[in-house]
């Protein structure tokens, strides 16, 4: 370690204040703070600080994120080789996947990172550490056969107008990785919707038919799924989205850490599964009468309301703001699967949605307090006049 | 007359090196100082100049924002330097111990509540008491619509008030005596829950009883469940130590600058109660063997949460009861970031094992991090005991709105409030710093 941090010193020196490479410092930081929580002590306020910091809250949430990619990775493999009907063992399934999806990881890391360091040296500001996450959610949310170029074009969309026009990690009130994948969504649909882009070379391959669930319903015809097969994931969909059980080991480790908040994944829940009862009792069409503890564990419900409606920055900030928020996506995400046959997911748009209103969310929540403290103040006025 | 009331969320910092319940007197002081700093927003106009002779209890400066506030000196002796910093700022003001002249008041035994007001100021006792909203030294034009002495106390290192005013409460019960005289009724008086109190015999007081962690020991919390101000209203706050020096005062008419410290952390060998005086040297109650290491320590008047830093030939306080000094965290922790390592620095956060670990911790200055935006949600409120949004006025301080500012509520809150804030919070923000300066506008603009 101490070998590691002489030379670290050694080359820090051209970075520091009145060296050659000065304005590049936060570039060599984000790389110095990678491998060493720094000496730096508290200079005013609070003498002592808590062991947690905002790279530790990433960092936990990549941890949990791995899960679900790790079996992501793995269902890619097997749907392509099951639709295909060729023999195969775990491993070629694994090694299929990773070859399809590991070149994703690397471009949206790399584009990504890319803007956020420019960005930072530019700015003259730290790195900070919000785009560890977003930059593996955005692939593990989009299907698998999307070039990548698409691909990088998407991030640098969201990182450039999702989050950095407004002010950077902290400021941005969409979520950044949803803002990638709507901008997928509409600018190329037909490589984001369909029956032909869920499973691995779907286009290439004849006989293949990969349509979701969700996508299957939509357009009205039955499923020969059944609702261990969905809670497993060994469906087609995006490519960590299928698996409820990986993700929910990752919202344990979540909720265990505190990291995410619990009442908008409760709120979500309560909130999709109301909504798809009280459908269920209608039951006018097949969307309808899709049993409401199924809508749970397909689609991207479960993945997103799991990371990415927990994302703080573009969450409701207050404790009963989130509750209300919480609610309001699970409906959200129902009324759109089953009002709007052309999404037949409807639990990006609903997180979307509600990220432009938790704003005002808050602000509602936030004024009754204030009212709340008014009324005192009239009261007492009242008396002493 | 006492009731009970609970304050819910917060948590205990339980850090090693707690004083233990022995006083010992302190060394006399060479040198003691008054450090302007010590009183929020107080601009010193001074009176004396170098080489003036002084008996304790000559006034040394006034405040420029009400200029009946005079502080007065610690000890008789001569003006030894009045150190000034950037912009001709006065940090502190020396003086040569010499003699043990005092200044005498008269104290008739008729005590008027006029009478009483201008002895206080006459005397330089009245800055022990401090006003909300601000904590700022009481203005002299507004009288109080309650004062709070809390004997309740939480922050880490806390001074337990039964043993520290034991051999006082004569001068107590005076001091608590001429305050009630002042606003007219009993004064309100907070003690631990669930403890017998010394004070629970004290006459003249209203007696409620808190149960709760850290911050609940902090007086703004308690006046916010128990009488809570409002726009215009102002509340006294005076420590029990302070009582019992104002009671001093009027039993003797001598000005009394009393200051009893608890010497605690980690790097003390022995840490005990040390009775000193306001200004005292720091080397009259801690000499380089009773801690280890002593270079690499910080010293802090006060609890680490909150207090000041000194240098270790520094001054004691004009407040505080506590005097802490826990080791200097320079240096750097290999990929200290990951989730559940190095488990041996406590944190609040399940991202850590350090809850298993013993209960008493070692803590040091690192800030195990650095400075990001405002990302984590949720985590203020949870060391926040009261009916505002922390992370909601903090933004609005930062943006200088003042009208937020007044409707969220920063006439209910000081800047020590936020010290488990500071403390816990994910990003790091200075939050203590922020109010601070948000105080300090509303000062300003609304005064």
């Amino acid at each position: 370690m101490s070998f590691i941090r002489k030379n670290l010193d050694k080359i820090k020196k051209p970075f520091e204040k009145g060296g050659k490479l000065e304005k590049f410092y936060p570039a060599f930081d984000a790389f110095e703070t990678f491998l060493f929580v720094p000496n730096h002590t508290t200079k005013s306020g609070a003498h002592i600080r808590d062991a947690v910091d905002l790279k530790r809250t990433m960092v936990t949430v990549i941890i949990a994120l791995i899960p679900a990619l790790i079996y992501g990775i793995y269902n890619t493999g097997y749907q392509y080789f099951i639709q295909s009907g060729l023999d195969f063992t775990f491993l070629d399934a694994f090694l299929h996947g990773s070859y399809k999806i590991l070149p994703m990881i690397a471009v949206s890391y790399a584009v990504g990172l890319a803007i956020e360091f420019g960005f930072a040296v530019y700015r003259g500001h730290q790195v900070n550490e919000g785009y560890l996450v977003t930059g593996l959610l955005i692939p593990m949310i989009m299907p698998v056969d999307m070039p990548l170029w698409m691909l990088a074009i998407s991030v640098i969309f969201a990182v450039l107008i999702g989050k950095e026009a407004f002010g950077g990690t902290g400021m941005n009130i969409l979520n950044p990785a949803l803002t990638a994948r709507a901008f997928a969504f509409f600018a190329y649909p037909t490589y984001m919707s369909g029956d032909k882009v869920w499973v691995s070379e779907a286009s290439n391959i004849d006989g293949i038919s990969g349509e979701t669930i969700l996508g299957a319903l939509a357009g009205g015809q039955n499923i020969d799924y059944s609702s261990v097969q969905m809670f497993w994931g060994s469906i087609p969909g995006s490519i960590a989205e299928t698996s409820t059980l990986f993700v929910l080991i990752g919202a344990v480790m979540l909720l265990y850490t505190g990291v995410a908040s619990w009442r908008i994944m409760l709120g979500s829940l309560i909130g999709a599964s109301f909504v798809g009862f009280l459908f269920n009792l209608w039951g006018a069409n097949e969307l309808m009468s899709f049993e409401w503890y199924n809508h749970l564990i397909v689609g991207g419900f479960a993945f997103g309301i799991v990371f990415m409606a927990t994302d703080p920055v573009s969450a409701a900030q207050t404790q009963r703001g989130k509750w209300i928020y919480g609610l309001l996506i699970g409906a959200l995400c129902i009324l759109i699967r089953v009002f709007n046959p052309a999404y037949p997911e409807g639990v990006m748009l609903a997180i979307l949605l509600m990220n432009v209103f938790a704003p005002t969310i808050d602000h509602y929540v936030i004024q009754s307090n204030i009212n709340k403290r008014r009324k005192r103040w009239e009261k007492i006025k009242i008396q002493t006049v | 007359m006492s009731k009970d009331i609970s304050i819910k969320n917060g948590a205990n910092l339980a850090l090693t090196g707690v004083a233990s319940k022995e006083i010992k007197i302190a060394k006399d002081s060479s040198t003691v100082a008054i450090y302007p700093d010590d009183f929020f927003s107080l601009i010193p106009r001074m009176i004396v100049r170098e080489g003036d002779r002084l008996k304790l209890g000559d006034p040394i400066f006034y405040d420029k924002n009400d200029e009946k506030i005079v502080i007065v000196s610690p000890a008789s002796g001569i003006i030894k330097s009045i150190d000034r910093g950037e912009k001709r700022k006065i940090l502190k003001v020396v003086i040569d111990v010499d003699g043990d002249e005092k200044v005498r008041h008269e104290i008739n035994e008729t005590l008027t509540k006029e009478k009483i007001l201008s002895l206080l100021l006459a005397s330089g006792s009245w800055p022990y008491i401090r006003q909300r909203p601000y904590n700022i030294i009481a203005r002299t034009d507004k009288m109080p619509k309650a004062i709070f002495v809390s004997t309740h106390s939480t922050a880490p290192y806390d001074v337990d008030y039964d043993f520290l005013i034991k051999e006082r409460l004569n001068d107590f019960q005076k001091g608590i005596n001429v305050m009630s005289k002042i606003i007219g009724k009993p004064v309100t008086l907070t003690s631990s829950a669930n403890k017998e109190s010394i004070f629970s015999n004290i006459n003249n007081v209203d007696i409620i009883n808190i149960n709760g962690k850290h911050p609940s020991g902090n007086v703004s919390f308690q006046i916010n469940k128990i009488n809570p101000i409002n726009m215009g209203e102002v509340i006294w706050v005076i420590n029990p130590e302070d009582i019992a020096n104002i009671g001093s005062f009027f039993n003797t008419g001598n000005f009394n600058p009393t200051r009893t410290v608890a010497v605690s952390g980690s790097s003390v060998k022995n840490p005990k109660y040390y009775k000193s005086q306001i200004g005292g040297k720091i080397s009259s109650i801690l000499s380089e063997s009773d801690i280890s290491n002593y270079k690499g320590n910080r010293y802090i008047n006060g609890d680490p949460l909150t207090g000041n830093k000194v240098d270790f030939d520094g001054y004691i306080g004009y407040y505080n009861n506590i005097f802490s000094v826990i080791e200097e965290g320079n240096q750097y922790r290999m990929f200290g970031w990951l989730p559940f390592k190095d488990n041996h620095i406590p944190s609040f956060s399940r991202t850590s094992f350090s809850w298993l670990f013993s209960k008493n911790k070692k803590f040091n200055t690192n800030l195990n991090g650095e400075e990001r935006a405002i990302v984590v949600t949720g985590e203020m409120e949870k060391f926040f005991p009261m009916d505002i949004y922390p992370m909601q006025l903090l933004k609005a301080c930062m943006m200088q709105d003042i009208e937020k500012m007044e409707q969220l509520g920063i006439y209910e809150v000081i800047p020590e409030d936020f010290g488990l804030i500071d403390y816990s919070n994910t990003s790091k923000i200075e939050a203590q710093e922020i109010i601070k300066d948000g105080i300090q506008l509303m000062l300003k603009e609304v005064g």
